[in-house]
Protein backbone atom coordinates (compact mmCIF):
# COMPACT_ATOMS: atom_id res chain seq x y z
CA UNK A 1 0.00 0.00 0.00
CA UNK A 2 2.79 2.41 0.87
CA UNK A 3 4.27 1.65 -2.55
CA UNK A 4 1.01 2.68 -4.09
CA UNK A 5 1.01 5.95 -2.19
CA UNK A 6 4.59 6.61 -3.26
CA UNK A 7 3.63 6.05 -6.88
CA UNK A 8 0.61 8.30 -6.39
CA UNK A 9 2.74 11.09 -4.97
CA UNK A 10 5.23 10.70 -7.82
CA UNK A 11 2.38 11.01 -10.27
CA UNK A 12 0.92 14.14 -8.67
CA UNK A 13 2.07 16.42 -11.52
CA UNK A 14 0.25 14.12 -13.96
CA UNK A 15 -2.80 14.21 -11.72
CA UNK A 16 -2.69 18.00 -11.87
CA UNK A 17 -2.47 17.85 -15.64
CA UNK A 18 -5.30 15.32 -15.76
CA UNK A 19 -7.57 17.51 -13.66
CA UNK A 20 -6.68 20.51 -15.78
CA UNK A 21 -7.54 18.73 -19.03
CA UNK A 22 -10.78 17.35 -17.56
CA UNK A 23 -11.72 20.84 -16.37
CA UNK A 24 -10.88 22.33 -19.77
CA UNK A 25 -13.08 19.77 -21.47
CA UNK A 26 -15.84 20.29 -18.92
CA UNK A 27 -15.88 24.06 -18.89
CA UNK A 28 -15.28 24.39 -22.63
CA UNK A 29 -17.97 21.81 -23.30
CA UNK A 30 -20.34 23.47 -20.85
CA UNK A 31 -19.93 26.95 -22.35
CA UNK A 32 -20.47 25.59 -25.85
CA UNK A 33 -23.40 23.48 -24.63
CA UNK A 34 -24.99 26.57 -23.08
CA UNK A 35 -24.67 28.51 -26.35
CA UNK A 36 -26.04 25.58 -28.31
CA UNK A 37 -28.83 25.09 -25.76
CA UNK A 38 -30.08 28.67 -25.94
CA UNK A 39 -29.76 28.87 -29.72
CA UNK A 40 -31.61 25.61 -30.31
CA UNK A 41 -33.98 26.12 -27.39
CA UNK A 42 -35.16 29.48 -28.71
CA UNK A 43 -35.04 28.14 -32.25
CA UNK A 44 -37.44 25.35 -31.32
CA UNK A 45 -39.89 27.94 -30.00
CA UNK A 46 -39.69 30.22 -33.02
CA UNK A 47 -42.80 31.07 -34.98
CA UNK A 48 -41.16 30.67 -38.36
CA UNK A 49 -40.65 27.17 -39.63
CA UNK A 50 -37.24 28.22 -40.98
CA UNK A 51 -35.86 28.41 -37.48
CA UNK A 52 -37.96 25.73 -35.85
CA UNK A 53 -37.40 22.81 -38.19
CA UNK A 54 -33.58 23.04 -38.39
CA UNK A 55 -33.42 23.46 -34.62
CA UNK A 56 -35.47 20.34 -34.06
CA UNK A 57 -33.42 18.35 -36.56
CA UNK A 58 -30.12 19.33 -34.95
CA UNK A 59 -31.44 18.58 -31.46
CA UNK A 60 -32.75 15.16 -32.45
CA UNK A 61 -29.55 14.32 -34.33
CA UNK A 62 -27.14 15.11 -31.52
CA UNK A 63 -29.38 13.61 -28.85
CA UNK A 64 -29.89 10.50 -30.90
CA UNK A 65 -26.28 9.69 -31.71
CA UNK A 66 -23.69 8.27 -29.35
CA UNK A 67 -21.19 10.61 -27.76
CA UNK A 68 -18.37 8.09 -28.29
CA UNK A 69 -19.14 7.88 -31.99
CA UNK A 70 -19.38 11.67 -32.22
CA UNK A 71 -15.96 12.12 -30.62
CA UNK A 72 -14.36 9.44 -32.82
CA UNK A 73 -16.04 10.90 -35.86
CA UNK A 74 -14.64 14.34 -35.18
CA UNK A 75 -11.20 12.93 -34.43
CA UNK A 76 -10.84 10.21 -37.06
CA UNK A 77 -13.27 11.06 -39.86
CA UNK A 78 -12.98 14.85 -40.18
CA UNK A 79 -9.29 14.73 -41.25
CA UNK A 80 -10.19 12.36 -44.09
CA UNK A 81 -11.40 13.36 -47.55
CA UNK A 82 -13.57 15.14 -48.43
CA UNK A 83 -13.35 17.18 -45.21
CA UNK A 84 -9.62 17.51 -44.51
CA UNK A 85 -10.35 19.25 -41.21
CA UNK A 86 -7.80 18.35 -38.61
CA UNK A 87 -8.89 19.45 -35.18
CA UNK A 88 -6.86 19.57 -32.02
CA UNK A 89 -7.96 16.65 -29.76
CA UNK A 90 -9.09 19.10 -27.09
CA UNK A 91 -11.21 20.94 -29.66
CA UNK A 92 -12.72 17.61 -30.76
CA UNK A 93 -13.61 16.79 -27.17
CA UNK A 94 -15.11 20.19 -26.44
CA UNK A 95 -17.05 20.22 -29.71
CA UNK A 96 -18.53 16.76 -29.21
CA UNK A 97 -19.41 17.39 -25.56
CA UNK A 98 -20.84 20.83 -26.32
CA UNK A 99 -23.02 19.65 -29.20
CA UNK A 100 -24.21 16.49 -27.46
CA UNK A 101 -25.05 18.01 -24.11
CA UNK A 102 -26.19 21.25 -25.74
CA UNK A 103 -28.85 19.26 -27.57
CA UNK A 104 -30.11 17.87 -24.27
CA UNK A 105 -29.87 21.24 -22.57
CA UNK A 106 -31.84 22.92 -25.34
CA UNK A 107 -34.80 20.83 -24.25
CA UNK A 108 -34.27 22.16 -20.74
CA UNK A 109 -34.29 25.73 -22.07
CA UNK A 110 -37.41 25.13 -24.13
CA UNK A 111 -39.25 23.35 -21.31
CA UNK A 112 -38.35 25.92 -18.66
CA UNK A 113 -39.43 28.84 -20.80
CA UNK A 114 -42.68 27.06 -21.60
CA UNK A 115 -43.34 26.43 -17.93
CA UNK A 116 -43.31 30.10 -16.97
CA UNK A 117 -46.96 30.94 -16.32
CA UNK A 118 -48.87 32.13 -19.38
CA UNK A 119 -50.14 35.10 -17.40
CA UNK A 120 -46.60 36.45 -17.20
CA UNK A 121 -46.38 36.65 -20.99
CA UNK A 122 -49.80 38.21 -21.15
CA UNK A 123 -49.00 40.83 -18.54
CA UNK A 124 -45.82 41.70 -20.43
CA UNK A 125 -47.80 42.09 -23.66
CA UNK A 126 -50.43 44.17 -21.88
CA UNK A 127 -47.66 46.54 -20.78
CA UNK A 128 -46.50 46.64 -24.40
CA UNK A 129 -43.00 45.41 -23.54
CA UNK A 130 -41.16 44.44 -26.74
CA UNK A 131 -40.70 40.71 -27.47
CA UNK A 132 -36.99 40.84 -26.57
CA UNK A 133 -37.69 42.82 -23.43
CA UNK A 134 -40.41 40.39 -22.36
CA UNK A 135 -37.99 37.52 -22.60
CA UNK A 136 -35.02 39.25 -21.03
CA UNK A 137 -36.67 41.00 -18.11
CA UNK A 138 -39.76 38.93 -17.34
CA UNK A 139 -39.53 35.38 -18.65
CA UNK A 140 -35.83 34.53 -18.40
CA UNK A 141 -35.40 35.59 -14.76
CA UNK A 142 -38.22 33.17 -13.94
CA UNK A 143 -37.13 30.38 -16.27
CA UNK A 144 -33.46 30.50 -15.23
CA UNK A 145 -33.95 29.11 -11.70
CA UNK A 146 -35.96 26.26 -13.23
CA UNK A 147 -33.13 25.48 -15.63
CA UNK A 148 -30.26 25.40 -13.16
CA UNK A 149 -31.03 22.09 -11.37
CA UNK A 150 -31.40 20.35 -14.71
CA UNK A 151 -28.25 22.02 -16.03
CA UNK A 152 -26.46 20.73 -12.92
CA UNK A 153 -27.44 17.18 -13.82
CA UNK A 154 -26.21 17.61 -17.35
CA UNK A 155 -22.99 19.23 -16.17
CA UNK A 156 -22.21 16.23 -13.97
CA UNK A 157 -22.91 13.91 -16.86
CA UNK A 158 -20.70 16.06 -19.03
CA UNK A 159 -17.81 15.72 -16.54
CA UNK A 160 -18.13 11.98 -16.69
CA UNK A 161 -18.64 11.98 -20.44
CA UNK A 162 -15.38 13.87 -20.78
CA UNK A 163 -13.57 10.67 -19.73
CA UNK A 164 -13.95 9.53 -23.33
CA UNK A 165 -11.33 12.11 -24.26
CA UNK A 166 -8.61 9.74 -23.02
CA UNK A 167 -9.33 7.63 -26.12
CA UNK A 168 -8.44 10.48 -28.45
CA UNK A 169 -4.99 10.95 -26.87
CA UNK A 170 -5.89 13.53 -24.25
CA UNK A 171 -4.18 13.27 -20.87
CA UNK A 172 -7.24 13.76 -18.72
CA UNK A 173 -8.25 12.21 -15.38
CA UNK A 174 -9.19 8.95 -17.05
CA UNK A 175 -5.79 8.78 -18.72
CA UNK A 176 -4.16 9.47 -15.36
CA UNK A 177 -6.09 6.61 -13.77
CA UNK A 178 -4.80 4.21 -16.39
CA UNK A 179 -1.28 5.47 -15.94
CA UNK A 180 -1.56 4.93 -12.19
CA UNK A 181 -2.71 1.39 -12.81
CA UNK A 182 0.22 0.66 -15.06
CA UNK A 183 2.71 2.02 -12.53
CA UNK A 184 1.23 0.30 -9.47
CA UNK A 185 -0.28 -2.78 -11.14
CA UNK A 186 -2.95 -2.36 -8.46
CA UNK A 187 -6.28 -2.24 -10.29
CA UNK A 188 -8.42 -1.73 -7.18
CA UNK A 189 -6.30 1.13 -5.91
CA UNK A 190 -5.99 3.05 -9.16
CA UNK A 191 -9.60 2.80 -10.25
CA UNK A 192 -10.78 3.74 -6.76
CA UNK A 193 -8.56 6.81 -6.93
CA UNK A 194 -10.09 7.47 -10.34
CA UNK A 195 -13.62 7.26 -8.92
CA UNK A 196 -12.76 9.62 -6.10
CA UNK A 197 -11.12 12.14 -8.40
CA UNK A 198 -14.18 12.34 -10.65
CA UNK A 199 -16.42 12.51 -7.62
CA UNK A 200 -14.52 15.45 -6.16
CA UNK A 201 -14.59 17.37 -9.44
CA UNK A 202 -18.30 16.64 -9.90
CA UNK A 203 -19.15 17.54 -6.33
CA UNK A 204 -17.32 20.85 -6.47
CA UNK A 205 -19.21 21.71 -9.64
CA UNK A 206 -22.48 20.72 -7.94
CA UNK A 207 -21.73 23.08 -5.07
CA UNK A 208 -21.01 25.90 -7.50
CA UNK A 209 -24.26 25.22 -9.37
CA UNK A 210 -26.22 25.09 -6.11
CA UNK A 211 -24.83 28.50 -5.20
CA UNK A 212 -25.94 29.77 -8.59
CA UNK A 213 -29.40 28.32 -8.02
CA UNK A 214 -29.76 29.92 -4.62
CA UNK A 215 -28.75 33.27 -6.04
CA UNK A 216 -31.21 32.99 -8.93
CA UNK A 217 -34.03 32.09 -6.56
CA UNK A 218 -33.18 34.89 -4.18
CA UNK A 219 -33.51 37.28 -7.07
CA UNK A 220 -36.95 35.87 -7.67
CA UNK A 221 -37.82 36.54 -4.07
CA UNK A 222 -38.19 32.84 -3.30
CA UNK A 223 -35.92 30.08 -2.04
CA UNK A 224 -33.66 29.55 0.92
CA UNK A 225 -30.55 31.30 2.16
CA UNK A 226 -26.97 30.74 1.05
CA UNK A 227 -26.42 28.36 3.94
CA UNK A 228 -28.25 25.71 1.92
CA UNK A 229 -25.39 25.76 -0.56
CA UNK A 230 -23.10 24.01 1.87
CA UNK A 231 -25.47 21.10 2.27
CA UNK A 232 -25.61 17.96 0.22
CA UNK A 233 -29.38 18.06 -0.05
CA UNK A 234 -30.70 19.48 -3.30
CA UNK A 235 -32.32 22.85 -2.88
CA UNK A 236 -36.10 22.68 -2.62
CA UNK A 237 -37.71 23.70 -5.87
CA UNK A 238 -40.81 25.80 -5.85
CA UNK A 239 -43.23 24.48 -8.39
CA UNK A 240 -45.12 27.71 -8.77
CA UNK A 241 -42.33 30.12 -9.59
CA UNK A 242 -43.86 32.62 -11.87
CA UNK A 243 -47.43 31.73 -11.09
CA UNK A 244 -47.70 35.43 -10.38
CA UNK A 245 -49.14 34.87 -6.97
CA UNK A 246 -48.95 32.80 -3.84
CA UNK A 247 -50.80 29.54 -3.42
CA UNK A 248 -54.23 31.02 -2.60
CA UNK A 249 -54.46 32.56 -6.05
CA UNK A 250 -53.78 29.23 -7.69
CA UNK A 251 -56.35 27.34 -5.66
CA UNK A 252 -59.12 29.81 -6.31
CA UNK A 253 -58.33 29.97 -10.01
CA UNK A 254 -60.60 27.09 -10.87
CA UNK A 255 -63.34 28.41 -8.67
CA UNK A 256 -63.44 31.84 -10.23
CA UNK A 257 -62.06 30.88 -13.60
CA UNK A 258 -64.24 32.03 -16.43
CA UNK A 259 -62.16 31.87 -19.55
CA UNK A 260 -64.70 32.38 -22.25
CA UNK A 261 -63.80 29.89 -24.91
CA UNK B 1 -57.38 59.63 -38.35
CA UNK B 2 -59.46 62.63 -37.31
CA UNK B 3 -60.16 62.48 -33.65
CA UNK B 4 -63.02 64.29 -32.02
CA UNK B 5 -65.53 63.71 -29.28
CA UNK B 6 -67.75 61.57 -31.42
CA UNK B 7 -65.02 59.11 -32.42
CA UNK B 8 -65.69 56.05 -30.30
CA UNK B 9 -62.89 54.86 -28.02
CA UNK B 10 -63.51 51.31 -29.16
CA UNK B 11 -65.30 50.05 -32.21
CA UNK B 12 -65.89 46.41 -33.19
CA UNK B 13 -66.94 45.85 -36.80
CA UNK B 14 -68.22 42.38 -37.58
CA UNK B 15 -65.69 40.69 -35.33
CA UNK B 16 -65.63 36.90 -35.53
CA UNK B 17 -63.53 34.81 -33.16
CA UNK B 18 -63.40 31.06 -33.43
CA UNK B 19 -61.52 28.53 -31.34
CA UNK B 20 -61.53 25.50 -33.59
CA UNK B 21 -65.17 24.80 -34.39
CA UNK B 22 -66.37 26.85 -31.47
CA UNK B 23 -67.58 30.28 -32.60
CA UNK B 24 -67.07 32.52 -29.58
CA UNK B 25 -67.86 35.85 -31.20
CA UNK B 26 -70.21 35.81 -34.14
CA UNK B 27 -69.97 38.98 -36.22
CA UNK B 28 -69.93 41.30 -33.26
CA UNK B 29 -70.58 45.03 -33.75
CA UNK B 30 -70.44 47.50 -30.92
CA UNK B 31 -68.93 50.80 -29.93
CA UNK B 32 -67.78 52.26 -26.65
CA UNK B 33 -67.72 56.05 -26.36
CA UNK B 34 -64.78 57.93 -24.83
CA UNK B 35 -65.01 57.86 -21.06
CA UNK B 36 -67.73 55.21 -21.02
CA UNK B 37 -67.76 52.59 -18.27
CA UNK B 38 -69.16 49.47 -19.82
CA UNK B 39 -69.80 46.23 -17.98
CA UNK B 40 -70.05 43.01 -19.93
CA UNK B 41 -72.25 40.38 -18.33
CA UNK B 42 -73.40 36.99 -19.43
CA UNK B 43 -72.92 33.30 -18.79
CA UNK B 44 -69.56 31.52 -19.03
CA UNK B 45 -68.46 31.05 -22.59
CA UNK B 46 -70.53 33.94 -23.89
CA UNK B 47 -67.42 35.71 -25.18
CA UNK B 48 -66.96 38.51 -22.64
CA UNK B 49 -63.38 37.71 -21.69
CA UNK B 50 -62.53 37.09 -25.34
CA UNK B 51 -63.50 40.68 -26.12
CA UNK B 52 -61.00 41.96 -23.55
CA UNK B 53 -58.32 39.60 -24.81
CA UNK B 54 -58.85 40.75 -28.39
CA UNK B 55 -58.48 44.34 -27.21
CA UNK B 56 -55.18 43.43 -25.53
CA UNK B 57 -53.97 41.50 -28.64
CA UNK B 58 -53.76 38.33 -26.55
CA UNK B 59 -56.05 36.76 -29.12
CA UNK B 60 -56.53 37.61 -32.76
CA UNK B 61 -59.91 37.96 -34.46
CA UNK B 62 -60.60 35.67 -37.42
CA UNK B 63 -62.71 38.26 -39.20
CA UNK B 64 -63.75 41.86 -38.80
CA UNK B 65 -61.98 44.99 -37.59
CA UNK B 66 -61.27 46.57 -34.24
CA UNK B 67 -60.70 50.31 -34.09
CA UNK B 68 -59.26 52.23 -31.16
CA UNK B 69 -59.99 55.98 -31.36
CA UNK B 70 -60.78 55.33 -35.00
CA UNK B 71 -57.35 53.78 -35.65
CA UNK B 72 -57.21 50.24 -37.03
CA UNK B 73 -55.60 47.98 -34.44
CA UNK B 74 -54.69 44.47 -35.53
CA UNK B 75 -56.10 44.48 -39.06
CA UNK B 76 -57.09 47.05 -41.65
CA UNK B 77 -58.86 47.10 -44.98
CA UNK B 78 -56.52 47.71 -47.88
CA UNK B 79 -57.92 47.55 -51.39
CA UNK B 80 -61.01 45.72 -50.14
CA UNK B 81 -58.91 43.08 -48.37
CA UNK B 82 -58.44 42.54 -44.66
CA UNK B 83 -54.72 42.58 -43.89
CA UNK B 84 -52.84 42.13 -40.64
CA UNK B 85 -51.03 45.15 -39.21
CA UNK B 86 -47.40 44.46 -38.23
CA UNK B 87 -46.63 44.23 -34.53
CA UNK B 88 -44.64 47.47 -34.48
CA UNK B 89 -47.72 49.44 -35.49
CA UNK B 90 -50.07 47.44 -33.24
CA UNK B 91 -47.82 48.27 -30.38
CA UNK B 92 -48.46 52.02 -30.77
CA UNK B 93 -52.19 51.45 -30.40
CA UNK B 94 -51.77 48.81 -27.68
CA UNK B 95 -49.95 51.40 -25.59
CA UNK B 96 -53.26 53.21 -25.09
CA UNK B 97 -54.89 50.09 -23.66
CA UNK B 98 -54.21 48.70 -20.18
CA UNK B 99 -55.42 45.50 -18.61
CA UNK B 100 -55.84 44.11 -15.11
CA UNK B 101 -56.02 40.32 -14.92
CA UNK B 102 -57.91 37.89 -12.74
CA UNK B 103 -54.62 36.33 -11.59
CA UNK B 104 -52.82 39.71 -11.11
CA UNK B 105 -49.77 38.47 -13.05
CA UNK B 106 -47.27 40.64 -11.23
CA UNK B 107 -43.65 39.88 -12.10
CA UNK B 108 -42.22 37.92 -9.12
CA UNK B 109 -38.64 38.81 -10.05
CA UNK B 110 -39.29 42.50 -9.43
CA UNK B 111 -40.30 44.51 -6.40
CA UNK B 112 -43.65 46.27 -6.30
CA UNK B 113 -42.08 49.53 -7.46
CA UNK B 114 -40.08 47.83 -10.21
CA UNK B 115 -43.24 46.17 -11.48
CA UNK B 116 -44.83 49.58 -11.88
CA UNK B 117 -41.93 51.52 -13.40
CA UNK B 118 -40.66 48.85 -15.82
CA UNK B 119 -42.95 49.69 -18.73
CA UNK B 120 -43.11 53.48 -18.25
CA UNK B 121 -39.30 53.58 -18.42
CA UNK B 122 -38.76 51.09 -21.24
CA UNK B 123 -41.90 51.61 -23.30
CA UNK B 124 -42.85 55.24 -22.72
CA UNK B 125 -39.25 56.38 -22.31
CA UNK B 126 -39.74 58.13 -18.99
CA UNK B 127 -36.77 58.79 -16.75
CA UNK B 128 -36.42 56.56 -13.72
CA UNK B 129 -37.01 59.50 -11.40
CA UNK B 130 -40.18 60.56 -13.18
CA UNK B 131 -41.53 57.02 -13.38
CA UNK B 132 -40.79 56.51 -9.68
CA UNK B 133 -42.62 59.71 -8.71
CA UNK B 134 -45.66 58.63 -10.69
CA UNK B 135 -45.48 55.09 -9.29
CA UNK B 136 -45.28 56.35 -5.72
CA UNK B 137 -48.32 58.55 -6.24
CA UNK B 138 -50.22 55.57 -7.67
CA UNK B 139 -49.16 53.31 -4.80
CA UNK B 140 -50.42 55.98 -2.47
CA UNK B 141 -53.70 56.06 -4.36
CA UNK B 142 -54.19 52.29 -4.00
CA UNK B 143 -53.15 52.47 -0.33
CA UNK B 144 -49.90 50.52 -0.61
CA UNK B 145 -47.22 53.21 -0.39
CA UNK B 146 -45.40 51.30 2.35
CA UNK B 147 -45.15 48.13 0.20
CA UNK B 148 -43.01 49.84 -2.42
CA UNK B 149 -39.94 47.64 -1.94
CA UNK B 150 -41.70 44.37 -1.13
CA UNK B 151 -41.81 41.36 -3.41
CA UNK B 152 -45.28 40.69 -4.87
CA UNK B 153 -45.22 37.17 -3.44
CA UNK B 154 -45.13 38.66 0.06
CA UNK B 155 -48.44 40.46 -0.50
CA UNK B 156 -52.01 39.24 -0.12
CA UNK B 157 -54.08 38.68 -3.23
CA UNK B 158 -55.97 41.91 -2.70
CA UNK B 159 -52.74 43.86 -2.31
CA UNK B 160 -51.28 42.22 -5.41
CA UNK B 161 -54.32 43.18 -7.40
CA UNK B 162 -54.08 46.78 -6.23
CA UNK B 163 -50.44 46.83 -7.33
CA UNK B 164 -51.52 45.39 -10.68
CA UNK B 165 -54.05 48.22 -11.02
CA UNK B 166 -51.33 50.77 -10.23
CA UNK B 167 -49.06 49.10 -12.78
CA UNK B 168 -51.71 49.36 -15.49
CA UNK B 169 -52.45 53.00 -14.63
CA UNK B 170 -48.76 53.92 -14.74
CA UNK B 171 -48.94 53.47 -18.51
CA UNK B 172 -51.56 56.25 -18.57
CA UNK B 173 -53.99 54.20 -20.63
CA UNK B 174 -57.00 55.72 -22.37
CA UNK B 175 -58.78 52.40 -22.05
CA UNK B 176 -58.65 50.09 -19.05
CA UNK B 177 -59.75 46.46 -19.31
CA UNK B 178 -60.75 44.75 -16.09
CA UNK B 179 -60.99 40.98 -16.45
CA UNK B 180 -62.77 39.52 -13.43
CA UNK B 181 -60.33 41.31 -11.20
CA UNK B 182 -61.93 40.11 -7.97
CA UNK B 183 -62.69 36.51 -8.93
CA UNK B 184 -59.46 35.07 -7.53
CA UNK B 185 -59.68 36.97 -4.25
CA UNK B 186 -60.84 35.86 -0.85
CA UNK B 187 -64.17 37.57 -0.11
CA UNK B 188 -62.79 39.85 2.60
CA UNK B 189 -60.22 41.28 0.17
CA UNK B 190 -62.68 42.16 -2.56
CA UNK B 191 -63.91 45.39 -1.00
CA UNK B 192 -60.49 47.08 -1.02
CA UNK B 193 -59.96 46.34 -4.69
CA UNK B 194 -63.41 47.53 -5.65
CA UNK B 195 -62.87 50.65 -3.55
CA UNK B 196 -59.74 51.46 -5.52
CA UNK B 197 -61.53 50.95 -8.83
CA UNK B 198 -64.47 53.08 -7.73
CA UNK B 199 -62.02 55.83 -6.86
CA UNK B 200 -60.40 55.58 -10.30
CA UNK B 201 -63.79 55.68 -11.98
CA UNK B 202 -64.68 58.83 -10.06
CA UNK B 203 -61.40 60.69 -10.46
CA UNK B 204 -60.38 59.92 -14.06
CA UNK B 205 -62.04 59.83 -17.45
CA UNK B 206 -60.47 56.54 -18.52
CA UNK B 207 -62.71 54.42 -20.71
CA UNK B 208 -63.38 51.19 -18.83
CA UNK B 209 -64.47 47.78 -20.05
CA UNK B 210 -65.37 45.53 -17.16
CA UNK B 211 -66.04 41.82 -16.99
CA UNK B 212 -67.25 40.99 -13.51
CA UNK B 213 -69.55 38.89 -11.40
CA UNK B 214 -69.87 41.72 -8.87
CA UNK B 215 -73.23 43.06 -9.97
CA UNK B 216 -73.37 45.68 -7.23
CA UNK B 217 -70.03 47.06 -8.43
CA UNK B 218 -71.20 47.01 -12.04
CA UNK B 219 -74.23 48.97 -10.98
CA UNK B 220 -72.25 51.61 -9.13
CA UNK B 221 -69.43 52.14 -11.59
CA UNK B 222 -70.76 51.54 -15.07
CA UNK B 223 -73.07 53.68 -17.13
CA UNK B 224 -73.83 50.92 -19.62
CA UNK B 225 -74.29 47.18 -19.35
CA UNK B 226 -74.07 44.75 -22.25
CA UNK B 227 -75.63 41.33 -21.83
CA UNK B 228 -73.88 38.65 -23.92
CA UNK B 229 -75.08 35.27 -24.91
CA UNK B 230 -73.43 32.94 -27.44
CA UNK B 231 -71.13 35.64 -28.77
CA UNK B 232 -73.82 38.22 -29.39
CA UNK B 233 -75.15 41.19 -27.47
CA UNK B 234 -78.73 40.31 -26.63
CA UNK B 235 -79.55 43.28 -24.43
CA UNK B 236 -78.01 46.63 -23.69
CA UNK B 237 -79.09 49.33 -21.27
CA UNK B 238 -78.03 51.50 -18.36
CA UNK B 239 -77.41 49.45 -15.21
CA UNK B 240 -80.54 50.64 -13.44
CA UNK B 241 -82.78 49.42 -16.26
CA UNK B 242 -81.01 46.14 -16.90
CA UNK B 243 -80.82 45.14 -13.26
CA UNK B 244 -84.35 46.13 -12.31
CA UNK B 245 -86.33 45.45 -15.47
CA UNK B 246 -84.44 43.33 -17.99
CA UNK B 247 -86.49 42.67 -21.09
CA UNK B 248 -84.79 39.63 -22.59
CA UNK B 249 -85.66 36.27 -21.12
CA UNK B 250 -82.01 35.11 -21.07
CA UNK B 251 -81.02 38.24 -19.15
CA UNK B 252 -83.73 37.67 -16.58
CA UNK B 253 -82.59 34.08 -16.20
CA UNK B 254 -78.95 35.06 -15.87
CA UNK B 255 -79.60 37.81 -13.32
CA UNK B 256 -81.81 35.53 -11.24
CA UNK B 257 -78.90 33.10 -11.10
CA UNK B 258 -76.20 35.57 -10.09
CA UNK B 259 -78.01 38.12 -7.92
Amino acid sequence: MSDNLQQFVDLLPQLGEGILVTLQLTLGGAVLALLVAFTLGFGSRAHTRWARVPSRVVVEFFRGTSLVVQIFWLYYVLPLPPFYVELDPLACGILALGLNYGAYASEVVRGSINSVAKGQWEAAIALDLSPVHRLRRVIMPQAWPLMIPMFTNLLIQLVKGSALAAYISLHDLNFFTNELRERTSDTIFSYTVGLLCYFVVAYLLTLAMNALEVRAKNRLGTGPTLREVLRLAPVQTTADVGAGGPAPAATTASKGGDRDG
Amino acid sequence: MPENDTTPAIEFQGVVKRFGDNVVLDGLDFTVAQGDRVTLIGPSGSGKTTILRLLMTLEEANEGLILIDGDPYTHEMRGGKRVAIPDKRRSLVRRRVGMVFQQFNLFPNMTVLENIIEAPIHVLGKSKAEATTIAEALLDKVGLAEKRDERPTKLSGGQQQRVAIARALAMEPEILLLDEVTSALDPELVADVLGVLRNIAETTDITMLIVTHEMQFAREVSNRVLMFDKGKIIEEADPETIFTSPTHERTQEFLRAVL
